[in-house]
């Protein structure tokens, strides 16, 4: 067995040693990887077709994406990822050639050029208070060429140039007032030099302000208070009369506020509209003289008719969406309303002034898995012929856009997978009769042709025409994209969980969607009103005895948006992306624990944990319940109170104590807890390992044979606390004030195994723990720069088996099960280093039987994978190690960990909004698989030590063949020609 | 070949004299001052003397034989020296030879003694110094293959393969779900 390790070791080296690199080639680019880009939910769109040549649209998204995309194919021209706290709030165009964003709570705008997204000026508004943000643009007003941007945000208005982002003036409205201003509306009559805006404070008082446009001085300001209160949002039926709804919700409230005075004048909704029941809300629609209220189950349209009386012009039965107004023609505006007609959308479009005729009227099928349209976006073109024609940009309920024109879908795009919010993989169906691969499959002329040109490039005979026409086939080679397992476990599925409660299948080998789902469960429903998934668990995996079963997932969500809310679980099949079964569950979900069982369906044994400290078992059978009974004594749970800065270890006791017996409940009892001081220490991040990690072994060879036991535990949690001064970001503290320290603690026993103190580090800690060891990441004040340590723990108990006769004989405990209470005596190792990126998530990659040594793959900041060798943190290493040490692979110390550019698993792309990072083994040991998700998607498949184990994709079989043949040839040559000259001789 | 084995060993012969005394050559009888036993007796004494140089030879010849693997010995041990402590193509080819040599020896002792079996040469000796000098070199190769480290000797060669120990309990959770 050594001789066989040391054997390949020596393979390994030889292997290093022909081939330093682990980079890609550049024609290997896309053979086992792709990319996928996305941009999130839609929030707001610009239209920009004036000399349009190219048409485009810019779009922002609830993943604070700006993104300027292509009208006829849907493809991004630039996209701009802005931090995660960067929300954008509102977002507009100037000058025709900018686009003007507000964004990070109404202090930062920006504007981008159109044409290639480059940013051209920044300017910081400067505010107190958090407010509504408001954003508008001037474009009648002429001062030069400069069109005035007026922004509002944290209770300050600012007058911006549009040229250079300068702030001309700045007023602090909310001095004015006592309480917090909402600035409902900024305008400016053309040819005038005084704006005017409109605003409410504290839901009482109306306000409006008149300011000098050039200099910002305020001339007039005229408040009057409504006793009713004012509640949501306002629409403007015109430029001086404004309509809102009370704080009851049963009022609408017309405010005409011209010259300064400002008039109130109430209506009953119920007198309006008579059917009406629950809350109504104003839908911001700026029409001239309508005014659009949404209720429970209808929308209605009110008409302002002589001064201050409403009447209804039509009412629409939901579901509904609506877009803002477009400017159509002279005084004319539109707007557009989908409404969904059995599995069809009807798009409409009217004009707010010739209500009876429609401008538009398309009906166009829609994929059910889609959902319902939740905003719509309008836009005119001339069409050849001097018509006007219209297009329109929809965001569905599974967060996709899609674009309409001339009742058709032009494109679509999936950008719900913009925001994944769990994933995991699943095997695709095994390769049977039935399964139908032929699609893919192609003949032997093809297939020759294919062996033919391959050859001619390895012997370089190639044409650049064939060299394409070899990466090409390459690039689309059918062997990847087949819809059944393969012999190396390169073909998954990807399962993939996003924001709006759809599921996605895809194929690693493509990245296609196979299948998506969007879960009727997670849909908003009367039982359910603001439904969220949170995470999906592998629920059944067919192995020996249910191989004819499809395997299925757990979906888990909750109904609402607090921790105590009843949760929601839904059964999908992954082989047809049917929901099996959904339950709306009487208790809430706070941790799911899926157990080490599994019942004679392979069905996994999972433990609900409710908020009251519940464990619910599923699934519900009482061949489930037997199996569980049998080792409710060995099953313990802990909880991490973050807030409270407690850790808590329960036992499972005894059936619930509820009114109605339930013998799927137990409740349980706390054995432990871990109370940090919460003036020194809080807790700010944890790890624990993965589930299905597989280890090889646990013993660890060093130099000079020896041999140390490694302590492998599943139940091994690290948590690292910091100062709570120190929690915020870099810069906030000084180092003698901050301080991180980690442990490691026992979750069976709550037995702290180790604690370190870090002085002078503070957070944001990524880890991770993989078999006996945690690596974790975090900055270190005094030396300002970021550092990774590396715990190494090994178990002190089982050194002193030395006697190879003993482990011969087998006279040794080494496999036999071990309890937590037995109180292994461990020893730590430890050691630190900088590192120069700061990380936003790291993973390691896990194979399937866990020999090929590991790779830390970090997610940098840059929004890149980085794979970092094991071996670099390896507490053993030393200055000046030992030849012995130098044979084991021991790389002398260096105080930073080196970046080698070629290590960069995404080479030159970038993960946009890299969030996390998942890694499969395949079958074939040597390769990992990873897949990077954040607003894009990345999958590639990495192999930590070099593929040993398979030959390599550029392999020339045809060669070898050839080889052969004419190996052949020649042995059957020299034997004729020697049974020959054996012939003449005898005769001589 | 050996000169001296090919004047001694004869291909065959044609006896003429006819000093058998079946019933066919009894009726004549033998010639005046004919004696058959004295002929008898002279015959005898000079092969005996033949035989005896011959057996001489084939014991000194066994002797030499049984001390080859000594050379041998000399030179696998240079050989070895030579080629190294660390584990490459060479020091493994040489160590892999070292201990196939021998081991062949041991296996052919019985044919290599086989031209010297005679039942006045005492071969058991040289047989036995030969299978010693080879256990010798089988041991030096054995001894190269350990200082190589690719003898199973130690703890960490049986212990690295050992899965990790089952634990009897089980416990999950961590955060509360978000």
């Amino acid at each position: 067995m050594a001789m066989v390790l040391r054997l390949s070791l020596l393979l390994t080296l030889l292997c290093y040693s022909l081939n330093p690199s682990f980079a890609l080639y550049e024609d290997q680019v896309g053979l086992m990887d792709w990319h996928q880009q996305y941009i999130g939910k839609v929030n707001h769109v610009v239209f920009h077709t004036q000399k349009a040549g190219r048409k485009r649209v810019v779009v922002s998204t609830e993943e604070n994406v700006i993104a300027s995309l292509d009208l006829r194919r849907g493809d991004i021209f630039w996209r701009h990822v802005l931090g995660a706290n960067e929300t954008i709030d509102e977002m507009d165009i100037a000058l025709g050639k900018y686009v003007i964003t507000l964004s990070s709570g109404g202090t930062i705008l920006r504007a981008w050029n159109l044409p290639d997204g480059q940013m051209v000026w920044e300017s910081l508004l400067q505010g107190s208070i958090p407010s509504k943000k408001f954003l508008s643009v001037m474009m009648n007003f002429k001062k030069g060429k400069d069109n005035l941007i007026f922004a509002f945000g944290r209770g300050c208005l600012h007058a911006v140039s549009s040229i250079d982002g300068e702030v001309l003036w700045r007023k602090e409205l909310s001095e004015l007032t006592t309480e917090s201003l909402e600035i409902q509306r900024v305008f400016q009559p053309a040819d005038s030099d005084i704006v005017y805006a409109v605003g409410f404070d504290g839901s009482s008082q109306f306000h409006t302000y008149q300011f000098n446009a050039k200099t910002g001085e305020l001339l007039k300001h005229s408040v009057a208070a409504f006793l009713g209160g004012f509640s949501g949002e306002s629409s403007f039926v015109s430029d001086d009369i404004l309509v809102m709804l009370d704080a009851t919700g049963s009022h609408l409230v017309l405010i005409s506020y011209q010259d300064g005075e400002i008039n109130f004048h109430q209506t009953y909704i119920s007198d309006l509209v008579p059917d009406c029941s629950g809350v109504a809300r104003i839908l911001p629609t700026q029409l001239t003289g309508i005014v659009a209220l949404k209720t429970d189950s209808s929308a209605v349209f009110l008409r302002l008719i002589g001064g201050n009386k409403l009447e209804v012009v039509e009412k629409i039965n939901y579901p509904t969406a609506f877009s803002d107004a477009l400017s159509y023609s002279e005084g004319q505006k539109a707007f557009a309303l989908i409404q969904h007609v059995g599995s069809r959308i009807q798009l409409t479009l009217k004009l707010d002034n010739d209500w009876n005729s429609n401008l538009l009227e398309e009906s166009i099928e829609m994929d059910p898995q889609k959902g319902n349209v939740q905003k719509v976006f309008i836009n005119n073109y001339i069409r050849t012929d001097r018509t006007y024609g219209f297009r329109a940009l929809i965001v569905l309920e599974d967060h996709s856009l899609m674009l309409l024109q001339q009742g058709e879908i032009v494109w679509s795009r999936e950008d719900g997978l913009a925001s994944v919010i769990d994933v995991t993989t699943e095997e695709l169906p095994l390769e049977k009769e039935g399964v139908s691969v032929a699609k893919v499959e192609h003949n032997l002329f093809e297939w020759l042709k294919g062996h033919i040109l391959k050859l001619k490039g390895t012997l370089m005979l190639a044409s650049p025409g064939d060299i394409v026409a070899i990466q090409a086939m390459r690039m689309k080679s059918s062997e990847k994209s087949k819809m059944t397992r393969d012999h190396n476990g390169f073909r998954k599925l990807l399962i993939v969980l996003t924001r709006a409660g759809k599921l996605f299948a895809l194929h690693t080998g493509d990245g296609r969607v196979v299948w998506s789902l969007l879960l009727p469960s997670l849909r908003r429903s009367e039982a359910c009103q603001y439904p969220t998934g949170i995470n999906i668990y592998q629920w059944q995996v067919p192995h020996h005895h249910a191989m004819n079963e499809n395997p299925s997932i757990l979906v888990v969500g909750r109904c609402g948006l607090g921790s105590d809310a009843p949760g929601v679980l839904s059964f999908v099949d992954l082989y047809t992306g049917k929901e099996l079964s959904s339950f709306n569950l009487a208790h809430s979900i706070a941790q799911v624990i899926p157990l080490p069982f599994t019942d004679s369906t392979e069905q996994r044994l999972h433990l609900l944990i409710d908020a009251g400290g519940r464990a619910h078992l599923y699934p519900r059978t009482l061949e489930v319940l037997k199996i569980f009974q049998s080792e409710l004594p060995n099953t313990y749970w802990y909880s991490v109170e973050a807030e409270k800065d407690i850790i808590r270890g329960h036992a499972l006791h005894s059936n619930c104590f509820l009114e109605e017996t339930d013998e799927y409940c137990f409740s349980t009892r706390e054995l432990w807890s871990i109370v940090f001081p919460s003036e020194s220490e809080k807790i700010i991040s944890t790890a624990t390992r993965k589930l299905n990690e597989v280890v090889h072994t646990q013993a660890k060879v060093i130099a000079d044979h020896d041999v140390t036991f490694k302590y492998i535990s599943r139940n091994l949690l690290f948590v690292a606390t910091v100062a709570p001064k120190g929690d915020c970001s870099v810069g906030s503290v000084t180092p003698e004030e901050s301080w991180l320290v980690v442990y490691l603690i026992d979750t069976i026993t709550g037995r702290i195994l180790h604690r370190m103190t870090h002085l002078g580090s503070q957070g944001p800690v990524q880890a991770i723990i993989s078999e006996n060891w945690v690596v974790y990441h975090y900055f270190n004040l005094r030396a300002h720069r970021f550092e990774m340590s590396v715990i190494e723990i090994y178990d002190q108990s089982r050194a002193d088996i030395k006697d190879v006769w003993k482990i011969l004989l087998g006279k040794h405990n080494l496999t036999s099960p071990v309890s937590s209470y037995s109180r292994p005596e461990v020893v730590m190792k430890s050691q630190s280093y900088f590192f120069t990126h700061s990380v936003k998530t790291m993973a390691v990659t896990s194979t399937a039987k866990g020999i090929t040594s590991k790779q830390l793959l970090i997610g940098t900041i840059g929004d890149q994978v980085l794979a970092l060798d094991k071996r670099y943190l390896d507490p053993r290493r030393t200055i000046n190690p030992t030849q012995a040490e130098k044979e084991e692979g021991i790389i002398p110390l260096t105080d930073a960990l080196p970046i080698i550019p070629q290590s960069y698993v995404t080479h030159s792309l970038q993960v946009e909004g890299l969030r996390g990072i998942l890694t499969v083994p395949a079958k074939l040991e040597s390769t990992t698989l990873v897949f990077a998700y954040g607003v894009d998607l990345f999958f590639t498949r990495i192999a930590p030590s070099r593929t040993y184990d398979s030959l390599t994709e550029d392999f020339s079989y045809a060669l070898l063949l050839i080889t052969i043949v004419a190996l052949i040839a020649a042995i059957f040559v020299t034997w004729v020609l020697s049974e020959k000259k054996e012939l003449r001789e005898k005769w001589r | 070949m050996d000169k001296g084995k090919g004047v001694l060993v004869r291909r065959w012969a044609i006896d003429f004299t006819d000093n058998s005394t079946t019933t066919s050559s009894r009726d004549i009888p033998d010639p005046l001052g004919f004696s058959r036993a004295s002929q008898d007796q002279d015959d005898s004494s000079v092969s005996k003397q033949k035989k005896d140089a011959e057996a001489n030879w084939k014991a000194q010849k066994a002797w030499e034989v049984a001390q080859a693997p000594f050379k041998n010995l000399l030179m696998m041990g240079f050989m070895m020296w030579m080629a190294g402590n660390t584990v490459h193509l060479f020091s493994i080819g040489i160590t892999f030879s070292a201990l196939w040599q021998p081991i062949n020896a041991l296996q052919g002792v019985g044919k290599v003694f086989e031209p010297y079996k005679d039942s006045k040469v005492d071969t058991l000796t040289p047989k036995l110094l030969f299978i010693a000098l080879n256990l010798v070199s089988l041991a030096l190769g054995v001894w190269k293959l350990n200082t190589l480290g690719l003898l199973p000797t130690h703890a960490s060669d049986w212990v690295s393969s050992l899965p990790p120990a089952q634990e009897v309990e089980y416990s999950g959770g961590g955060l509360p779900l978000r």
